[in-house]
C-alpha cells in the first residue's frame, strides 16, 4: 500500500523562505535512507502559495483565484509518496523525519493512504473501460486485416 | 503507550529493521542462521521492554545492538567453551584478541555492505532455486513463513522446511558471509538477479492457483531491487531488473479486468498505468545506460518494455525498435521464449506472416511442448491471418496447457470467438 506523507506548511514556508543548508542536508539524509530501503516512490517541496491559485468549482462555474492563502497551516508545503506494508509503518517513517522546520519550530506531517483501484467497488470501472477495451481492439482487428 | 500500541509500531520497526539487523548479527557470527535467532532474540527484548519504557528513539539502532551484544556473548561462550577443551594456547587466545575488537567496530561502518552479503548469502548457488527465493523473502524481505507459503500457495510446513535446511545447507558449506571476488561477482550477482525476477514472476504471472496476479510478491521483489540498486549502484545489470520490475509494475491494475479477468498488453487501458513506477522505470534505465556498457539481459528486457511505457497507445508502439531489441537479446541470451516473444514483435512490426515464420520454426521445440504462450501466440497470428480454424484448435490447445485458471478461461473465450467470427466474418473480436 502506499501512503502520502504530507508536511504541513507554516508562516516561514509561506513566506518564501528559503530552508536552511542544515535542514536541506537533513532531509537529504532521510529521503535517501527511505531510498535506500526501497520505500520511497516520489518526494517533492512545494512553493509558497502565492506563486499558486485555486479554481474552485460551484453552482457550474469555475473562478480562479490566485495565491497567497490564509491559513498556512491548511496548506502543503511537500511531501513523500511510499510503498509500505502497513500504515504503522508509513507512521514509522513519518516519524523518523526531521522536524520539517527545524527543531524550533512546530512543524506537522500529515500521513494519508493512497487508493489503491481494488478500493473501488468494481462497478465503478467497467463502461468506460469496456468502451475503451473494444475500441482497442477493434484497431487491433483493423491492424490485423490491414497490416 | 497500550501494550497493543507498542506490538504495531515493533511490527512496523522489524519490518523496517530486520533485514539489517540479521545482517549485523551474522557479521559477527558467521552464520546466517544463528544470526536470524539472535535477531529474534533482539524483538522478543523489544517485545518485553517497549511497552514498558517506550520505544526508543532509534529503534533500529536498539536492535542492531542488542542483537549484536547476544552475537559477542555467544562468541565469547564458543571461545570459553573451546578453552576448555582445547587448553586455549596463545596462537588461539591472540586470534581472539584480534577477532573482539574487530567486532566492536562492526556496528560504526556501512550497514549496506552487511546487507550487500546478506543478500548474496541467501542467492547462493550452493542452494536449490526454491530455498534461494524462501531464504530471501525470510531474511531479507522479512516475511513469515506463514507469508511466503500463501504467497507460493505451497504449504506451511514445506517452507519451514525449506529454510530450515537452506541455513543447514550453508552452514556445511561453510559459506563464507562476504560479498564475491572480482572473479565471481558477475555470476553471483546475476544469481541474485534472477532470484528476485523470479520472486517478482511469481506475483506477476503465477505458474499456479486463481489469481492472474500477486502483487504482494511484486512488491517485495521490487522492494528488494531498489535496496539493491543502492547497494550495488555501478552495476548496470541491477538498475536493469530494477528499470524492468519497475515497468512491468506499473501495469498491474491495468492487467486485471473488474471481474478479475485477464487483460493482454495491447488491450489495457494506458490511462491505468502507473505512471510513477514508468517514470521510475525510464529513470533506472537511465543509470543502466549511462554506466556505458551494452546492455545485458534484463537491460535489454527493460529497454523492450520501455518501449511499451513509452507509447501512447498501442498503435504508437515503435515495433521495429521492439524487434531489433529481441534480436539483440536473442543473441545474448538465445532462448525458445525470446524466440517467442520475439516472433511477436516481427508480427507487429512486419506483419502476422513473419511472425509466423518463426513461430512454426519453434513448434517443434522440445523445451515449449507444455508451454501454453506458443499455442497462444500461434493462434493470435493464425486468427490474425483469417486462418480461424486453425486458430481455435491452437487457443483450445493453450488453455489445456495452462496452470492459470483465469487465463484458460481467456483462450476459451478466443477460441470460441474464432468459431463465431468464422461464420461471422464482421466480427470484432480478435
Amino acid at each position: 500500500m502506499r501512503f502520502m506523507l504530507m508536511v504541513r506548511a507554516n508562516s516561514e514556508s509561506e513566506s518564501g523562505v528559503l530552508p536552511s543548508a542544515e535542514l536541506i542536508a537533513e532531509m537529504g539524509t532521510y529521503a535517501e535512507e527511505m531510498m535506500k530501503a526501497g520505500v520511497l516512490l516520489a518526494a517533492e517541496g512545494l512553493q509558497a502559495s502565492s506563486k499558486g491559485a485555486r479554481v474552485k468549482f460551484s453552482g457550474g462555474k469555475r473562478t480562479v483565484t490566485d495565491g497567497p492563502f490564509a491559513e498556512a497551516k491548511e496548506l502543503i508545503a511537500g511531501y513523500w509518496l511510499i510503498q509500505v506494508k502497513s500504515k504503522e509503518e508509513a507512521i514509522e517513517w513519518a516519524r523518523r523525519s526531521p522536524a520539517p522546520f527545524g527543531p524550533d519550530t512546530e512543524g506537522e506531517i500529515e500521513v494519508r493512504q493512497v487508493f489503491e483501484v481494488t478500493d473501488f467497488p468494481p462497478e465503478i470501472f467497467p463502461p468506460e473501460d469496456a468502451a475503451r477495451e473494444q475500441e482497442l481492439r477493434d484497431e487491433l482487428q483493423a491492424r490485423a486485416g490491414n497490416p | 503507550m497500550t501494550s497493543s500500541d507498542a506490538h504495531r509500531v515493533i511490527d512496523a520497526v522489524w519490518r523496517i529493521e530486520s533485514a539489517k539487523v540479521i545482517a549485523r548479527a551474522a557479521r559477527i557470527v558467521g552464520d546466517v542462521g544463528v544470526a536470524e535467532e539472535l535477531a529474534q532474540d533482539a524483538l522478543v527484548a523489544a517485545l518485553e521492554q517497549w511497552p514498558e519504557s517506550g520505544v526508543p528513539d532509534n529503534p533500529g539502532a536498539w536492535l542492531t545492538a542488542t542483537a549484536k551484544h547476544r552475537a559477542i556473548d555467544r562468541l565469547r561462550r564458543n571461545k570459553l567453551f573451546e578453552r576448555k577443551q582445547e587448553q586455549l594456547g596463545q596462537e588461539l587466545r591472540a586470534q581472539e584478541h584480534a577477532a573482539v575488537p574487530d567486532l566492536d567496530a562492526v556496528i560504526d561502518d556501512d550497514v549496506g555492505d552487511d546487507l550487500l552479503r546478506l543478500m548474496f548469502v541467501s542467492c547462493h548457488p550452493v542452494l536449490s532455486p526454491e530455498a534461494r527465493l524462501a531464504l530471501t523473502l525470510r531474511l531479507l524481505g522479512g516475511l513469515t513463513t506463514e507469508e511466503i507459503a500463501r504467497a507460493f500457495l505451497v504449504p506451511e510446513p514445506t517452507v519451514a522446511q525449506r529454510i530450515v535446511r537452506a541455513k543447514r545447507t550453508l552452514a556445511e558449506a561453510r559459506v563464507p558471509f562476504e560479498v564475491p571476488s572480482a572473479a565471481d561477482r558477475a555470476d553471483r550477482l546475476s544469481s541474485v538477479l534472477d532470484v528476485l525476477y523470479l520472486i517478482f514472476n511469481e506475483g506477476y504471472s503465477p505458474t499456479a492457483g486463481e489469481d492472474w496476479v500477486r502483487p504482494v510478491l511484486c512488491e517485495e521483489a521490487l522492494r528488494l531491487g531498489r535496496i539493491l540498486a543502492e547497494l550495488a549502484p555501478k552495476d548496470p545489470e541491477v538498475h536493469g531488473l530494477v528499470a524492468l520490475m519497475e515497468i512491468h509494475a506499473s501495469r498491474l491494475r491495468a492487467r486485471v479486468g473488474p471481474s478479475g479477468e485477464p487483460i493482454l498488453l495491447l488491450e489495457q487501458n494506458r490511462a491505468r498505468w502507473d505512471h510513477v513506477l514508468i517514470r521510475r522505470g525510464l529513470a533506472a534505465l537511465e543509470r543502466a545506460e549511462a554506466l556505458g556498457k551494452a546492455h545485458g539481459p534484463y537491460g535489454l528486457q527493460a529497454a523492450i518494455a520501455a518501449c511499451h511505457a513509452r507509447a501512447t497507445s498501442a498503435q504508437a508502439t515503435d515495433w521495429a525498435r521492439m524487434a531489433a531489441l529481441y534480436d539483440a537479446l536473442a543473441e545474448l541470451a538465445p532462448s525458445p521464449v525470446v524466440e517467442l516473444n520475439r516472433a511477436v514483435a516481427l508480427s507487429m512490426a512486419f506483419g502476422p506472416a513473419a511472425g509466423l515464420e518463426v513461430v512454426d520454426q519453434l513448434v517443434s521445440e522440445p523445451t515449449l511442448k507444455s508451454y501454453h504462450l506458443l499455442p497462444s501466440v500461434r493462434g493470435d497470428l493464425l486468427a490474425k491471418l483469417g486462418r480461424r480454424e486453425e486458430a481455435r484448435a491452437e487457443f483450445e490447445r493453450a488453455a489445456s496447457l495452462t496452470r492459470n485458471r483465469r487465463e484458460r478461461t481467456l483462450l476459451l473465450e478466443r477460441a470460441a470467438a474464432c468459431r463465431a467470427t468464422s461464420s461471422e466474418p464482421t466480427g470484432t473480436r480478435g
